[in-house]
This record gives C-alpha cells, structure tokens and sequence, in this order.
C-alpha cells in the first residue's frame, strides 16, 4: 500500500535530510515515526503526501508513484489521505463543523451527502456538541479532534499524523491518542511522527526510529533490544549550557 | 456556482480587504481612463484641425467650362479625395469680402480667380499624399497654381505623430502601472487567504477548484472596479465640461472595451497571482 525505496532527499540550502529510506506500510497497520528533532520524520511524511518529491529512489502510495504523479493525481490521491498536524491547521473564522464539511466541499461531493457524514464523524470524534464552536473557543485537544475529524471526512485508507500531541497537555494527549488507535481499530493505517516516547513505549505498535536522515531501528525487522536509543530523544535536542535556555 | 459562491463567501469574509482591492482597481483604471479622456480629446482636436485641410487649385481666366467639369470629375474619382467643389470668380469675392470683414471694400470683381477645392479622406491628409494630388491637378492646362498649406500641412502632421507616439507610450506606462498595482493587490488578497488555499490543497482540492473562486472574485472586481472608474471619468468629464472647455466623453464602443478591460485585467491577476502561488505550495 504505502512503500518507500531508496529513498533520499537533499535540499539546495540545508542538505541531505534524508538518505537510504526503505519500508513498507501494510494496510491496517500503525507505525510510529520516532527521533530527534531535524532527523527527517516531516520530510518523510511530506514525501508520503508528495507535498515534495524525493531527490532518489521512489515513494509508492496507493498505486501513485512519486516518479511520475501530476498534480491532479496528487490532488486526487490526497482525498484518500488523512493529514494532521501539530498546530492543527484550522481555519479560524468558521465553525468546527464548517472546517470539516469545508474538506468535504473541495472534493466536490454531493450537498446532500455532506451534512450527516460531518455530524457522523464530529461524533466519532467526541465533538458532537461543540459542531458550532470556533476553534478559539475549543481546547487543544477539542482542536485537535477537529482536525482529526476532517482528516477521516474522506473515509482515507491512511492517516499521516506529523507529532498531533506535540501542542497538548498530558490528558489531550491520552484522548487524542485513543482516539487514533480507535480510527487504526476501524481499519485505517496511522503512520504518526512523535516525540513522546512514553507514547511509544506504551504500546506496542511498530516503530521507525530516524537519527540524520537515516532509518536506525524499525521494529518489524529487528526485536525492540536492539534498538540503539532507550532515553528520551528530547535529551538529544536539550542545550548543554543551561544558560542558553533562560 | 459553487465557485462563485465561494467567491461572494470569501468577499464577505474579507469586506474591507476586498473594498479596497476593488477601490484600488477603480483608481488605477481611473487613472488610465483620464489619460485616455485626454487622449480622445486631443485627437478630436487633431481631428478637426484636419478636417480644414483642402486643396485649392485657382484657374486661369481662359479656363473652359466643359473642360474644368470633366477635370472636377476625374479629380472626384481621385481615392484620396472626399469632395470637389467648384467656387467661381464670384463666389471667391463673396467668400473673401466675408472673411475681411471692415476690409471688403479693397476687393474689386474679378480680381480673385475662380478655383477648384478639394477636401480629402480622413486618413488621406498626410503631406505626401496632399502633395500627390496637388501635384497631379497641377497636370492639368487650366491650373494656374496649386496651394495646400505646404508647411502648415507637415507642421500639422508632424504634431499627430508626436501625438500618436505620446499617447502609445504614456497609454502602454499607464496601463503598465494599472496591470502591476491591480496584480499586487489580488496578491495581497491571495496571500490573506494562504491558510485556507493551503489546506484546500491538503485535503485534496484540485488547482481548478482553488483557482476557480479567485477568477471569479476577480472578474467581479475587475468589472466592479471599471465601471466605478467609468463614473468617475464621467463626472470629471462633466466638470471640466462645465467650468474648462468642451469635452467629448468616450463612445459606446470604447467604454465597452474599458469595462471588458478591466475584467480582463481582473482575471489575468488572479490567475497570475493565484498560479505564482499554487505552484510554491
């Protein structure tokens, strides 16, 4: 379904970001894209939704190679594709319910179909109640949940998760996580990039580890022992001079 | 029309923004329909003042009637020329005690000769071609002389090309300036609507679709904001009527033209703006 070969990517100005990608995601399966800030997982979930084209090697997705996808292709297939973000990625100045029909809407689906798939799916999400807020006047997590609630509008096969909890306090983050093994029990494949390692470790779902562009660890080809990092990645990205932090 | 609702959508979303971007393409194209009212106006000038040139070929006294009759017509059916007339001995004293006013007396009968004036065609009145037809009815025995203005003729066409290339050069800056500020302001509303064009294209929706509302939005603009012009060319107009001078006002014909012309300018913007735009996202 989703597959990656020989991947690399170079950027004119900041250089390789990612070289040697090799992996495959199954239908149904839920993969966690782990690492230290900067070791690529963006870039390669930008390659899965070709908002960019790798420099080598090909990104498979759903039938649509990377080689030689038009627009209207990339269009077409990102209509099957869930995407959502740290920041959620919401439109401000309409209601929950408006940024969710409002993905509906760009496919060109019938009016009449738009109203009960938004209402089923604002419930699905736990939203049901809050369909006419803004989002200023919702939580993060209720944010979140909007943009996870568009991101399932179109039925997709995958939904592409780039840190979703990265902006929210613990308890957002258990609901929000529960919410997407819920959407991966329903049959949709996660592929979700996190920091949280404590997310990570609390499940058992197989993990992709990226240190420099690079894969280090996937755990569906070696056992999690030989997996090189056991501390939290964050430590990584913490300055060594305390100072610098004030 | 889910486009064009989209378009009114956004409009509404954005009232002041998009106040002032149709504001912005009235002015420009009001600038340019000055320019333009100028323009027209000179030309009409150019126009009337050449409407006066002629050809007038003065007969010697012996001139046969038949004859000077049978040259009036192969002159008439000279392609440059509009008109020949025949003024005899008589009628140039009456023109002439006319024009002379208090001095009417000074002319006796028979002293002025009797003549033959030509007017040409429109587009006819260049010095070469007033000097090919003077020329030619120069051939004939029974022309004493030939006079067009030789001088007043190359000075009048000498001030129309000036004219002519002014009035391209400055109408081509005018419309340059036009183009480039009604560009930068669909941009500007482009950009203030980058957020939602981005997801737009994240959740799946093709270039045609985005673009779509923003042709639509800017041929509304474009057409809104020519007609505002128009009406403030026309109340300048009828100012400067009223207290300057007289003043003509574009024909139907050209303020069909400006009207389309804005809209082409609104629309050739935002698929401009629009596509710089899709293809960095």
């Amino acid at each position: 379904m989703i597959r990656l070969t020989e991947v690399a990517k170079e950027y004119p100005r900041s250089g390789v970001a990612l070289s040697h990608i090799s992996f495959q995601v199954k239908k149904g399966e839920f993969v966690f894209l782990t690492g230290p800030s900067g070791s690529g997982k963006t870039t390669i979930l930008k390659l899965l939704y070709m908002d960019d084209r790798p420099t080598q090697g090909e990104v498979w997705i759903n039938g649509v190679s990377s080689r030689n996808a038009s627009r209207r292709e990339i269009s077409l297939l990102r209509r099957r594709i869930g995407i959502v973000f740290q920041d959620f990625r919401l439109l401000e100045d309409r209601s929950a319910e408006a940024n969710v029909r409002f993905a509906l809407e760009v496919t060109g689906a019938p009016k009449a179909s738009i109203h009960p798939k938004v209402s089923r799916v604002l419930t699905q999400v736990g939203l049901a109640t809050k369909a006419l807020s803004f989002p200023r006047e919702m939580s993060g997590g209720e944010q979140q949940r909007v943009a996870i609630a568009r991101a399932l509008i179109n039925d997709p096969f995958v939904l592409i998760a780039d840190e979703p909890t990265g902006n929210l306090d613990e308890r957002a983050t258990r609901s929000v996580f529960q919410l997407l093994r819920d959407v991966n029990a329903s049959g949709t494949a996660v592929i979700m990039a996190t920091h949280d390692l404590d997310l990570v470790r609390r499940s058992n779902y197989r993990t992709i580890e990226l240190n420099h562009g690079r894969i280090v660890f996937d755990s569906a080809e070696s056992p999690a022992s030989a997996r090189p990092l056991q501390e939290p990645f964050d430590l990584l990205d913490t300055p060594t001079d305390a100072s610098e932090t004030i | 029309m889910q486009s064009a609702r989209e378009a009114l959508t956004a409009s509404r979303r954005a009232p002041l923004l998009s106040a002032l971007g149709m504001v912005t393409i009235a002015f420009s194209l009001f600038a340019f329909g000055l320019f333009g009212l100028v323009a027209v106006n000179i030309r009409r000038a150019l126009d009337q003042v050449e409407e006066r040139v002629e050809i007038r070929a003065f007969l010697s006294d012996s001139a046969d009637i038949e004859q000077v009759a049978a040259a009036m017509k192969d002159i008439g059916e000279f392609p440059e020329v509009s008109r020949v007339d025949y003024v005899s001995r008589e009628q140039a004293l009456v023109r002439a005690r006319k024009e002379m006013g208090e001095f009417a007396d000074v002319f006796e009968a028979g002293v002025l000769p009797a003549s033959i004036e030509v007017q040409l065609r429109p587009g006819q009145r260049s010095p070469t071609v007033v000097k090919s037809v003077a020329d030619r009815m120069k051939t004939y025995a029974f022309v004493d002389d030939v006079r067009y203005g030789e001088e007043w003729v190359a000075k009048l066409y000498k001030l129309r090309n000036i004219a002519t290339v002014a009035g391209l050069t400055l109408g081509v800056a005018f419309a340059a300036v036009a183009v480039i500020i009604i560009g930068a302001t669909i941009r500007m509303m482009v950009l203030a609507r980058a957020k939602e064009i981005s997801i737009m294209r994240l959740v799946g929706a093709t270039d045609m679709y985005i673009r779509l509302p923003f042709l639509i939005d800017g041929l509304i603009k474009g057409v809104l904001g020519g007609l505002l012009a128009l009406l403030l060319v026309w109340l300048t107009n009828r100012v400067i009527n009223q207290y300057f001078i007289e003043t003509i006002f574009f024909d139907r014909e050209m303020i069909f033209l400006g009207i389309v012309g804005g809209a082409l300018m609104g629309v050739i913007g935002s698929l401009v703006s629009v596509g710089r735009h899709l293809r960095r996202i």
